[in-house]
Parts: structure tokens; C-alpha cells; sequence
């Protein structure tokens, strides 16, 4: 005879256990130690709800403040690995092995523990193919998530910066896993129920607000002369030939710089409403001129941005609110959103190589992927026309059948020819290759693939890959737009000039831009506080960013 | 501070008529340029002095572009160098030669 109810009956047992602890479902702090002791088992896999911007902070301390002796080997399956505790879980020999997506700050610290063979690596994962696994073979036994409040029934409000969290509770909750909510406060009522309390089986009232990072915030003041100029390139040079309408953003600030011409250059080329009108994107400071000046129709968001929440409430017809009046995010929706509903994906790197490839790792940092892989692709689900992605579909294959012809994402990188503290943007070989070879991992770790990437934007001039005939034509069109670097000395100047000739590569010249355009005085903010008081007050910026 | 020197034949020649222009600032990573025509339309010198030593060559790679590529005969060009990156350079310069083309200001 089998037993088909063995999950149900762990879960059950893990929820008696856990009840010693609790009022109902409500665990007070000074118990969570003996809570997670008693709810977590040895060899669990468990997902510690973090990203790149919210974190299940306390949930985390509690966790890697347990006695390996007790519990041990666990396997997190989690989106970030951001804060130090993330990784003392590892130290502490807690944990054993370790699927993520992101890991920003703890780079340095993450590579050197998978060196010292502290941590076991499964997989580093785009932010949408980690969540495909929780519901197929890393379905968390165990979910510690963050929101905002709950009431005693174990219904959440997850707030603006909702996030992951609906996707992380429907694979563990559905599947008999154990669900754990950190909450800033426990209320009579939720302003709305992001999450269902029967799906969530304990809360615990942290007393503060879960952490967040303001990732996605960019201060106009830094952005250079240089970065208006790459700016205006792809402006003029992509966005207005391809009448690119539907598009994410990556965080750097040559997408930032964008942001901030589309009211005044964009507006002068007549783009308004050609170009820009639907983002999935978070709430980006930096578009809030853009925004306030009727360029954009609608944004639907991964996460929030601290200190926009005002704001988004206030300006409801373009971005997703509840009947709470706040913001709604989810990342699942939106990376899909971003790779389906999008024609374009832009962002900065930091290392292309000469077929194209590109990637965040440098040497001895893994910053994992987050989400630029899934924007930065070509789906090949993708069956709906746009003129964008049939253009680009024909530049790509001009020879073949229109019917039968795929269309092609528009996937750009951009960035100047030297990054910070002058480390050349363009180099013969990634280091992403070394890491691979060093840590013996089947796969380096690529942002994003040469066959995906279709334009390279940088101030010397656009390279557009999809008009390259061969692998030669590839390498010096990258070239030719490598500045003077030594990618870019080594071009070919005669087989550059030909490119050019065909458009492959096009010059600020060829696009009839002003030098003397590249200056500040173009963008539409030069500072936070001009976002501020683009937003008439509604944005409020973090402490750190304001230096007025 | 080390000083370059190149002089150059120059295929195209400066448009417009102003005698002078000066762009830029002098500032850590950032540059002052100033253009003057004073030399017969098929010449230009580009004077460098420079904070950072030893890019001897990239300069001379920039300086090259830069006449080829814009209009720059009749120009003695006169770097005030901050340590900027290439890419600051290559544009500050293109700047100047816009700038010299328009009328005074």
C-alpha cells in the first residue's frame, strides 16, 4: 500500500513543533531561535527570501545565529545572496550547497568561499529560471519571507515592494512546504491581502521594516558628458529607427542618461510618443521627468524603489497599484513581462569580448545575474509581430521568407570603452572564463550571449551585429566601436570604414550628432534634488543621496 | 607634467571664422582645450601637456582620429590635461572644433 500523504504529515509535524513556540500563529521574537530549531530540519532546502532590493534580514540573523550542531547541511535555494549573513549561514557549516541568482555586494566574499569549498555551488541562475526550479526539482521544504504587516490569521501585505514573494509561497505552500513571514507589524487588518493567510503558517513581528535596497537610484549628478553623448547615440542611432515603444532599462547610468533626454533631445527629434511609452521597470528616479512630461503610458515593476512609493500611489495610471492605493510589484510577472512583452532590452556590462559575449564577473567576483539575462535575450517562444522586432528580424536574415521569418529582440549593451578606474569595457578574453575554469563549473558565467546581443553602443559609435555577415565582420564591427582601447587599436582600419559604409557601424557624425549637445545642460535633472522637485515633493530620497 | 607635441596634416579644414575657442575644464579626469587659427588650413598642431605620463601612444592615436575624422586644418590645439580617459579627450576635442565654427557668443 503507498503512502501518498507523507509531505502533508512532515508539514504537520514541523507545525506542531513550531507551535510549542507561538500564539497561534504569531512567534514572538525572543522565541525565533527555538522556533527554527524546532521547524527546520538538517538537509532542508530552504529559501531565504532576498533579491537585489528586499531582505528577510531578521529571518536571516536568526538563521545563521543556529548551532550547526542542531541543524546542518541545509540546501538555500534564494535569489540573493546580499546580506553578510547570507553567507555566515555557509561559514557556520548551516548550510552546505547553495542555487541563487544575484549576489552584488557579497561578490568578493561568495567567490572566495566556493574556493575554500564552504560552499557547495549548484547552479547561478537568471531570476526566472531559479523561479521555474522552485517549481520543478528545488521546491523549498521551507520559506522565510518579508512583508510589511500581517494580521493574526497570517494574512500579509507585502506592500510596494511585493517582489518575490507570491512565487516563493506558491511552490513551498502548495507543496506542503513550511512558510515563515517576518512582518514590520501585526494589525487587525491588512490594507490588502497580497498573500492569503492560509498559506502562511507563521509570523513573526520584527518590530522594523524589512531592509531594502535603493538599487535602482542613480544621481543625475554623476552622469558625464561622455554618457550623454552614448546616450544620445542610442537615442538617435536605435530607439528612433527601430520606434522601439516597449522596453526595459538595466540600472547603470547610461541607461539613466536616457532617461533624463527624453524630455529635451528626444522631444526635439519628435520622438515623443514614438519611442518609450511602456517599460517593465522599476520606479527609477530618473524617469520621473519623463513620466511627469506624458512620454510614458505605462511601467509594470519587479520590486519598488525606496522613496518613490508616494510618488507611484500618486500616479496611478501608469503604474500597477491595489485598491490599497500602493504600488503592486512582482518579479516573476515582470521579468516574464520583460522578456515576452518587450522589444528591447539596454544595459551596461562589464566585459564584452570579440564575438560579443558579455559579462558581469571580473576577476574574483561572482555577481550572479539577477534578472539581465532574461531581459537580455531572444525569446524564442515569442509569436506576436511588432515593427521593431520584424525589422530586426529582417536586418538579421534579409534573404529568408517574411512569414517564416523569426523576428529578432533587440538586445543592446552600452557603455563607454573605459569603465571605472579606466578597465577597458572590451577584452580579448572574459575573466568569467577563468572563474569557470578555476572553480571547474561546466558553463562560465555569460550576462549575456553573443547570439542574443544585437547592438553595442559606445561613445565612439553603434555596432549593429545583426547586419554582420560572418565572424569577421562581428569581430570588427566590435572593434570599431572599442575606442582606444586596445580591442580598438587593433581594428582594422579599412575593414572598419567598409562597415561603415554599410551602416554596420554608425558615428556620431554618420547620425548627425552635436558634439556640443553632450553637455549637462541636456538632461532634464542634474541632481536628486531636481528629481524631487520634478515629482512636486512626491519622491522622497533616501538620506545617503541627499547632498544638498 | 609631461608635454606632446604633434603636428599633423590635416585634410579638412576648420569651418567658420571665429579666431578662437576654448572648451572643457581643468579638473581631475576632465580637460581644458583651446583652439586657435593661426596656422595655414592644411596643418594643425595639437600641443599636450598632461598630468598622467606614459600614454604617449594613445594620445597619438586620438590626435590622429581627431584630424582625420573632423574638420581641424588651421587649428594649433592646446591641451591642459587632467588625467581625462580617452573618451573625454576624443570628445572635448570634437567639441572644440564645433566650437571655433560657431560665431562669437
Amino acid at each position: 500500500m503507498n503512502d501518498w500523504g507523507m509531505q502533508k504529515r512532515a508539514l504537520g509535524e514541523r507545525l506542531a513543533a513550531g507551535r510549542r513556540h507561538a500564539a497561534g500563529k504569531i512567534v514572538p521574537i525572543p522565541e525565533l531561535p527555538e522556533f527554527l530549531k524546532a521547524v527546520i530540519r538538517s538537509g532542508d532546502r530552504v529559501c531565504l527570501e532576498g533579491d537585489n532590493q528586499k531582505q528577510a534580514d531578521i529571518l536571516a540573523s536568526a538563521l545563521a545565529d543556529l548551532d550547526s550542531r542542531d541543524i546542518r547541511d541545509l540546501h538555500m535555494v534564494q535569489s540573493g545572496v546580499v546580506l553578510p549573513a547570507h553567507l555566515d549561514i555557509f561559514e557556520k557549516g548551516i548550510a552546505r550547497r547553495l542555487d541563487f541568482s544575484y549576489s552584488g555586494p557579497q561578490s568578493a566574499r561568495i567567490a572566495r568561499m566556493l574556493f575554500g569549498g564552504k560552499i557547495e555551488l549548484g547552479a547561478v541562475h537568471t531570476y526566472l529560471e531559479l523561479f521555474a526550479r522552485y517549481f520543478i526539482d528545488l521546491t523549498p521544504q521551507v520559506a522565510l519571507i518579508a512583508a510589511v504587516s500581517a494580521d493574526k490569521h497570517g494574512n500579509l501585505y507585502t506592500g510596494p515592494n511585493t517582489e518575490d514573494t507570491p512565487t516563493v509561497v506558491e511552490a513551498t505552500s502548495y507543496k506542503n512546504g513550511l512558510v515563515v513571514a517576518q512582518v514590520t507589524e501585526i494589525v487587525d487588518k491588512v490594507p490588502r491581502v497580497d498573500i492569503p493567510g492560509d498559506l502562511v503558517h507563521f509570523v513573526v513581528e520584527a518590530g522594523k521594516p524589512f531592509y531594502v535596497e535603493p538599487l535602482f537610484t542613480r544621481d543625475p549628478a554623476a552622469i558625464t558628458e561622455t554618457q550623454i553623448l552614448t546616450a544620445m547615440l542610442a537615442i538617435k542611432g536605435i530607439y528612433a529607427p527601430y520606434g522601439v515603444r516597449r522596453l526595459n532599462h538595466g540600472i547603470g547610468f547610461n541607461t539613466a542618461a536616457i532617461e533624463l533626454l527624453l524630455p529635451t533631445y528626444g522631444e526635439r527629434l519628435g520622438l515623443k510618443g514614438k519611442i518609450c511609452t511602456h517599460f517593465a521597470l522599476n520606479p527609477h528616479p530618473t524617469l520621473i521627468p519623463a513620466i511627469e512630461s506624458g512620454w510614458v503610458e505605462q511601467i509594470h515593476c519587479f520590486g519598488s524603489e525606496v522613496g518613490m512609493e508616494d510618488y507611484v500611489a500618486a500616479r496611478p495610471d501608469i503604474f500597477f497599484t491595489g485598491p490599497d492605493g500602493s504600488l503592486r510589484s512582482n518579479r516573476a510577472f515582470c521579468q516574464t513581462a520583460g522578456l515576452y512583452a518587450c522589444d528591447m532590452f539596454i544595459g551596461s556590462t562589464l566585459q564584452i569580448d570579440l564575438d560579443g559575449h558579455s559579462s558581469t564577473v571580473t576577476t574574483n567576483r561572482i555577481a550572479g545575474f539577477g534578472g539581465a539575462p532574461n531581459m537580455g535575450s531572444d525569446p524564442r517562444g515569442r509569436r506576436h509581430p511588432s515593427e521593431p522586432w520584424l525589422k530586426a528580424g529582417a536586418e538579421a536574415a534579409p534573404d529568408s521568407l517574411a512569414p517564416l521569418r523569426r523576428g529578432r529582440k533587440l538586445v543592446v549593451q552600452i557603455g563607454e570603452t573605459f569603465g571605472d578606474r579606466n578597465v577597458p569595457l572590451f577584452v580579448e578574453r572574459l575573466d568569467a572564463l577563468e572563474l569557470a575554469r578555476e572553480l571547474d563549473l561546466d558553463l562560465a558565467p555569460v550576462m549575456v550571449y553573443s547570439d542574443d546581443v544585437t547592438h553595442i553602443v559606445t561613445e565612439e559609435g553603434i555596432a549593429n551585429l545583426l547586419l554582420c555577415r560572418n565572424r569577421d565582420e562581428r569581430e570588427q564591427a566590435i572593434r570599431g566601436v572599442a575606442g582606444y582601447t586596445d580591442i580598438g587599436r587593433a581594428r582594422d582600419p579599412r575593414m572598419v570604414e567598409r562597415l561603415r559604409e554599410r551602416g554596420v557601424i554608425r558615428r556620431p557624425e554618420d547620425l548627425d550628432i552635436d558634439p556640443l549637445d553632450a553637455d549637462r545642460s541636456l538632461l532634464a535633472a542634474r541632481s536628486i534634488k531636481d528629481l524631487m522637485l520634478a515629482s512636486g515633493g512626491l519622491y522622497r530620497p533616501p538620506t545617503r543621496f541627499r547632498n544638498w | 607634467m609631461e608635454k606632446l607635441n604633434f603636428k599633423l596634416n590635416a585634410p579638412n579644414r576648420a569651418r567658420g571664422t571665429r579666431a578662437q575657442a576654448i572648451v572643457g575644464v581643468v579638473a581631475s579626469g576632465n580637460l581644458e582645450v583651446l583652439l586657435e587659427r593661426v596656422l595655414p588650413p592644411d596643418v594643425c598642431i595639437i600641443e599636450i601637456a598632461t598630468a598622467a605620463h606614459g600614454f604617449g601612444a594613445v594620445w597619438e592615436a586620438v590626435v590622429r582620429d581627431f584630424v582625420t575624422r573632423r574638420a581641424a586644418g588651421g587649428l594649433r590645439v592646446s591641451v591642459n590635461d587632467g588625467g581625462a580617459r580617452p573618451d573625454t579627450v576624443a570628445l572635448r576635442l570634437a567639441q572644440g572644433v564645433r566650437m571655433i565654427e560657431e560665431p562669437e557668443a
